[in-house]
């Protein structure tokens, strides 16, 4: 009640707050990240529509990456089908199965962390749901973000989806065996687009089936290890400004 | 519908708030919303009103600030149009948001007793 003059009103207080709604979720990330770098595991939060070959890429690595112990956790609402495909390529994978939740947030990340091998990991990859807007949201205590975009989807889609490219250290053009099939699909069109949402652009056109993009896609993860990294990596390592794409050129 | 969880984080932080200083009804909430934070005003809305029913929320107004993108020179301080190639036409350098990724909680009015 108001009793500075009785008039036996209640009192009205205004709280200034001035916080990030997601702040617990980033206490969370900030907690998976500091874990990460103790252990000298490079997290890469993998995003990218459904279909547009994201466990296809990590497949192709698993294949090609010589030496490095690479481990999953992958984000599926319904089934554990992307953990399997992983574990058959030789892939330490879990999957965070997530009912109705259209992204992984970064307490998913810290709980399966709990019975998952992840120490003994140089990379750990969180194949994240299959989806381009929410995703882009949840910091999940990754150093670096790889989004995955298939030439099936079209030139404009940076364009439509200017969150999630923004945040973007990497894009995969995938599935680039397709080409002489999509007359109307150009990369370098893609690369423009990126450049007009992802301020250092930088892509790499990638092929899982035939490893076009393959040794690009190596040399860059070979970049993100620590010992050729700053400290903090979040944003993007110098070490990589050699490689930014100018805008309308395309890496190869 | 990311919204959904963002509102859910949105009422326990103001019922921390609101216990803390024991609080009995909540007036008003005003929130910032950037155009590049990845999260749509109009769903966020609806999903506030769907779960603010009975929480110390249920009969505050929700006001929401949606804050435009401004990409701008990190080194000259140009601002670097929505839209176009994000690169300074002057320095060279890559673009830097200045504002437009908030998903802030601004302020709480809320009922003492």
């Amino acid at each position: 009640m108001c009793d500075t003059c009785g008039c036996g009103d209640p009192e009205l207080v205004a709280v200034d707050v001035h916080e990030r709604i997601l702040a617990g979720n980033d206490r969370t990330a900030a907690h998976n990240r500091e874990h990460f770098r103790e252990r000298g595991v490079v997290a890469i939060n993998l995003m990218g529509s459904p279909g547009a070959g994201k466990t296809a890429v990590l497949e192709a690595t698993a294949r090609r990456l010589d030496g490095r112990r690479l481990g999953a956790l992958a984000g599926d609402l319904a089934t554990d089908h992307d953990a399997a495909r992983l574990q058959a390529a030789g892939i330490v994978a879990k999957s965070i199965t997530t009912g109705s939740a259209c992204h992984l947030d970064a307490a998913m990340v810290h709980r399966a962390l709990h019975d998952f091998p992840w120490r003994e990991l140089d990379y750990l990859f969180v194949e994240n749901v299959g989806n381009l807007v929410c995703p882009a949201v949840y910091d999940l205590g990754q150093a670096v973000n790889v989004v995955a975009l298939a030439v099936t989807e079209g030139e404009d889609k940076p364009l439509k989806y200017p969150v999630m490219f923004r945040k973007a250290d990497l894009v995969l053009v995938t599935k680039i065996d397709l080409l002489p099939h999509l007359p109307h699909v150009r990369v370098e069109r893609i690369a423009e687009a990126l450049a007009r949402v992802m301020p250092q652009a930088l892509c790499l056109p990638f092929s899982a089936l035939t490893g076009e993009g393959l040794q690009g896609w190596l040399a860059w993860l070979a970049k993100v290890l620590p010992s050729q990294t700053s400290q903090d990596r979040a944003p993007t390592a110098p070490a990589l400004a050699g490689n930014r794409l100018e805008p309308g050129v395309v890496q190869q | 519908m990311h919204e959904y969880s963002i509102v859910q984080a949105l009422i326990e932080r103001v019922e921390a708030e609101a216990r803390a200083r024991h609080a009995t009804s909540v007036h008003r909430l005003s929130v910032r919303i950037g155009d590049l934070s990845g999260v749509d005003v109009g769903l966020l809305a609806t999903a506030f009103t769907t779960f603010c029913e009975r929480t110390i929320c249920e009969r505050a107004d929700l006001e929401l600030h949606s804050v435009p993108a401004r990409w701008e020179c990190p080194a000259c301080g140009r601002e670097v149009g929505s839209g176009a190639m994000l690169r300074c036409a002057e320095c060279g350098v890559p673009a830097r948001l200045s504002t437009g990724d908030e998903i802030v909680l601004d302020r709480i009015e809320m009922e003492v007793s």
